[in-house]
């Protein structure tokens, strides 16, 4: 089957690359692009392991079509933080230890982020009904709703 | 609750060092390997729950264009006899059976042949190429039927052991164990009142985010590599090395970053499948498990039924305790009863007891450690009854507790006397808590339970190499499943009196270090950190030599102390990154090996309490408040200490209300994902409070106890309990989700 050439953006970047149309978001981020910090749990939308945004929007990789990001804007883990200093949001799960084995971490962090780009103020149970489609199976969630309450003050503060 | 505050690193809240790869996305696991000229395997798994296979042509699927190699059971050497390994026995006939089916398929998603193809999806569409013929037999879906004298057999060479004498015929009972102390009919006989009850608890999954996954490559001179998520590297050497009949020198496996594991990553699925692949193939072979692969073919633990029947006198003294259960083991014996008849009444100080268990065959997966593995079926079941009997005897739940609680000196059933345990500061600690001094609303229920597991300590090694500018890397055996690689840090930094940046933790390959055992038992920062500890204590010793000999005194005329070395009969010093400075010129460079055996153990009790709310009208279960009660000995991190309470609390709180297979008459697992089978939301729970005790382990330097498995036994007890409690009716089966707990609400009982 012949593959369609995808041209889009990715953490700001021009990127361009051939895909199968059978091929999801995720299957191109990951083995395509090299791009493993999003991660697979599930396959079906059901984890949020495999958390991005497209144009601003957040969305499960593995739901969504590579040739679908065709002209638009993705965001990825890869795309916060980093160069030296990490956002706040990383800062926050690490001080708060809101992480163990850490595979649904990236998946969460992009996810807060979405959350307060759109709430900057989110009371404890809207973050959890917000963060409901990330699962997490090590902490039981307490210290990644403490990172995240605590991130969106300090991000409050500095705006 | 900790007081301790010589200490300069342990007992803080420090940042992990693997945090930032984790928090960016740059830490790899499992999945996250390619390597030049890879080729992508997957496997083929059996369509029905119990079946001959009559054969396999998978010679379409080899002429595939795509399709690089094929292989099935024949391609495994026949292997005998049994190995150590993780936190059980492996039967390697058994495990060789599992990787891919022989004869016969024993569940749904057995696995029967795999295909290595140019592309992920290539293997995945060449699996239809190939032609299975069964003939289907019927099947066992649960210990009723496996247990019945006409059941079907799942093996027919399978005598029940535990016998004094051999069976006259086959079953699908693998194994019968019972412990006894004292006299139970006795005691019973003592008892003012006496309550025994039935319970069931389903078949649940450890539901690690992580699927299993490996990349391998099978070299011509026959050296191998594996790179693989897994709890225990050294062990994927060898059950590998066995089932594939190789030398360990041969086999170099490297621990991924692990997703989860929660015991369930101590088996083997791919990694000898992806071997045979990638030597068939002559490429490297990588190997991921969807999400319904995970939950059908790896995994669960095991669904169970369970009796306790608990005496008491009027003044609340326990006079007798007598259990039995009977758990599934899956397609293959194996399931963990025998922890569970060990721990069933652990909790309590009693003379008289008996606990009988079974070990019974049924065509599902077969089972795979799950945190604290049978330990929290079994004490469901006593916890259940004894918060019954409290209420009986019109005694406060905690005060019955507290009366027989387990203690330094208490005769277990299994052997050995109690040391020094935390069980009775664990109860008073839920006596004072908030939560127990609050009140409950309308529709409102509250749990309380005990849970009791040994931990284990094991084959731990570990090397400590420091650098010529005063640096120094911790090189370790034990995958990091939960943020270890901080406390063996801030363990290393406190022996070295040297600042935490300045050491850093790596997890080894199987080359590297001599064997260590798996991370599973709640070892890791007990046994692991006891080696890092003594290699660190090695540095210091060889850092006093060196600088003794520059200064002509012996070792014993300096003292070591945060970093720095000095001469106790003068006033020279020296920094410890001066002397690894000067190494080359004093004898060599400087590290410490530690190789240890680590004894010592120390058991970790915990105690929860569960506020529900059960809405009457459709039998949904809310968690309204919970505190986690733990003994940790010394928590080295409090933080991942807190975190292994929360997790283990939630994963039990999933198993309580939620989580089950469902499996249709036909024996198909029916919910394979995680919309269906459904684990813990952030959105269903509240904080989860926690409580850390502190009753050293004095076999440890610094009293630690394992903390991560105790945290998930009571919940069951504590949840279910609440439950019954809220709408007045006796919960004796989980889970306790919303179809049943409104059948319990609407029904006579």
């Amino acid at each position: 089957m012949s593959k369609t050439h995808v041209t889009t953006t990715i953490n700001g970047e021009v990127t361009e690359f051939l895909c199968e149309p059978g091929d999801t978001l995720l299957d191109v981020l990951r083995n395509d692009l090299q791009m493993t910090g999003t991660k697979e749990g599930c396959g079906s939308g059901d984890c949020g392991a495999c958390s991005v945004t497209i144009n601003d929007r957040l969305v499960c990789s593995c739901l969504v079509l590579g040739v679908e990001a065709e002209g638009a804007e993705i965001g990825t883990i890869e795309g916060i933080g980093g160069n030296e200093q990490l956002h706040v949001i990383q800062e926050k799960f690490l001080e708060h230890a809101a992480l163990q084995c850490g595979i649904c971490t990236p998946g969460l962090i992009v996810s807060t982020k979405a959350l307060l780009e759109e709430n900057p103020a989110p009371t404890e149970e809207e973050a959890r009904y917000w963060l409901a489609g990330n699962l997490c199976r090590c902490t039981g969630y307490d210290k990644i709703i403490r990172a995240v309450m605590d991130a969106a003050e300090t991000m409050r503060e500095g705006a | 609750m900790s007081e301790a505050q010589d200490y300069k690193y342990i007992g803080k809240r420090s940042i992990r060092p693997d945090g930032y790869d984790k928090v960016t996305g740059r830490a790899n696991y499992g999945a996250d390997l390619a390597l030049p000229g890879m080729v992508w395997g997957k496997v083929l798994r059996s369509p029905h729950a119990h079946a001959k296979i009559l054969s396999i042509d998978i010679s379409r699927a080899e002429a595939h264009p795509d399709v690089l190699a094929v292989a099935t059971h024949a391609d495994i050497p026949d292997s005998e006899g049994s190995v150590e390994a993780g936190e059980s026995t492996v039967n390697l006939k058994d495990l060789s059976r599992n990787l891919l089916a022989d004869d016969k398929v024993l569940y749904h998603g057995h696995a029967i042949a795999a295909i290595a193809a140019r592309s992920e999806r290539a293997a995945e569409e060449a699996l239809a190429l190939i032609d299975v013929q069964y003939e289907k037999l019927p099947v066992v879906m649960n210990l009723d039927d496996a247990m019945k004298d006409d059941a079907p057999l799942l093996h027919k060479d399978l005598f029940t052991d535990g016998y004094d004498e051999k069976p006259e015929k086959p079953s699908n009972i693998a194994k019968r164990m019972e412990l006894k102390m004292g006299d139970v009919e006795a005691g019973f006989a003592e008892a003012d009142v006496i309550i025994e009850r039935e319970f069931q608890t389903p078949t649940a999954h450890q539901g690690y985010i992580e699927p299993h996954a490996c990349t391998v490559r099978y070299d011509e001179d026959g050296q191998s590599m594996i790179w693989t998520c897994t709890q225990g590297h050294f062990d994927v050497r060898m059950t590998t090395a066995l089932v594939l009949q190789m030398d360990l020198s041969k086999l170099k496996v490297v621990a991924s970053e692990i997703g989860g594991g929660f015991g369930g990553k101590t088996v083997l699925y791919l990694e000898p499948v992806a071997l045979i692949l990638s030597r068939k193939a002559g490429r490297p072979v990588k190997m991921v498990m969807n999400r319904d692969e995970v939950f059908m073919a790896t995994g669960p633990t095991c669904a169970s039924k369970l009796r306790a029947k608990i005496g008491a006198k009027k003044d609340g003294t326990i006079t007798a305790m007598k259990g039995w259960m009977a758990y599934e083991a899956g397609g293959f014996p194996g399931s963990p009863m025998m922890p569970g008849v060990m721990t069933m009444f652990t909790p309590y100080d009693c003379p008289n007891m008996q606990v009988e268990g079974l070990d019974v065959v049924v065509n599902k997966c077969k089972t795979a450690a799950y945190r604290a593995p049978g330990a929290p079926q079994a004490e469901f079941a006593a916890e259940m009854v004894i918060n019954e009997l409290a209420e009986e005897l019109g005694m406060d739940p905690i005060d019955l507790r507290l009366k027989n609680a387990a203690k330094e000196g208490t005769q277990t059933i299994y052997g050995p006397k109690l040391k020094r345990v935390g069980l009775v500061e664990c109860l008073e600690a839920a006596k004072n808590s908030p939560q127990y001094q609050s009140a409950l609303s309308e529709n409102q229920g509250r749990g309380l339970a005990a849970g009791f597991w040994f931990n284990i300590g094991g084959s731990s090694s570990v090397t400590v190499n420091m650098h010529p500018d005063g640096t120094g890397s911790i090189i370790e055996g034990s995958p990091d499943i939960g943020g270890s690689r901080a406390s063996m840090q801030m363990m290393a930094a406190e022996v070295l009196g040297i600042s935490l940046d300045r050491l850093k933790p790596i997890i080894a390959d199987t080359d590297s270090l001599p064997y260590s055992g798996s991370t599973g038992g709640s070892r890791t920062t007990f046994a692991t950190g006891m080696a890092v500890i003594e290699a660190a204590e090695q540095v210091v010793s060889q850092v006093k030599e060196r600088a003794a000999a520059v200064w002509n005194v012996t070792a014993e005329q300096v003292e070591y102390a945060d970093g720095v070395v000095s001469n106790l009969g003068g006033d020279e010093k020296m920094t410890l990154a001066e002397v690894c400075k000067a190494a080359e010129q004093t004898g060599g460079q400087i590290s410490g090996a530690s190789n240890i055996n680590a004894r010592g153990a120390g058991p970790s009790f915990a105690v929860h309490l569960c506020d529900v709310e059960v809405d009457p009208d459709t039998g949904k279960v809310d968690v309204k408040r919970y505190t986690a009660i733990q003994d940790a000995g010394k928590a080295i991190h409090p933080s991942y200490v807190e975190g292994q309470y929360q997790g283990g609390a939630v994963q039990g709180i999933g198993w309580a209300l939620n989580e089950e297979y469902v499996y249709s008459k036909e024996g198909l697992l029916e919910n394979p994902g995680f919309l269906d089978y459904r684990i813990p939301l952030a959105s269903d729970l509240p904080m989860i409070e926690t409580v850390v005790v502190e009753v050293p382990n004095s076999f440890h330097p610094y009293g630690v106890r394992g903390v991560g498995e105790s945290g998930i036994i009571p919940p069951l007890g504590a949840v279910g309990y609440a439950v019954g409690n809220a709408i007045g009716k006796k919960v004796t089966e989980l889970p306790c989700s919303p179809p049943r707990v409104l059948a319990l609400i609407q029904g006579d009982a």
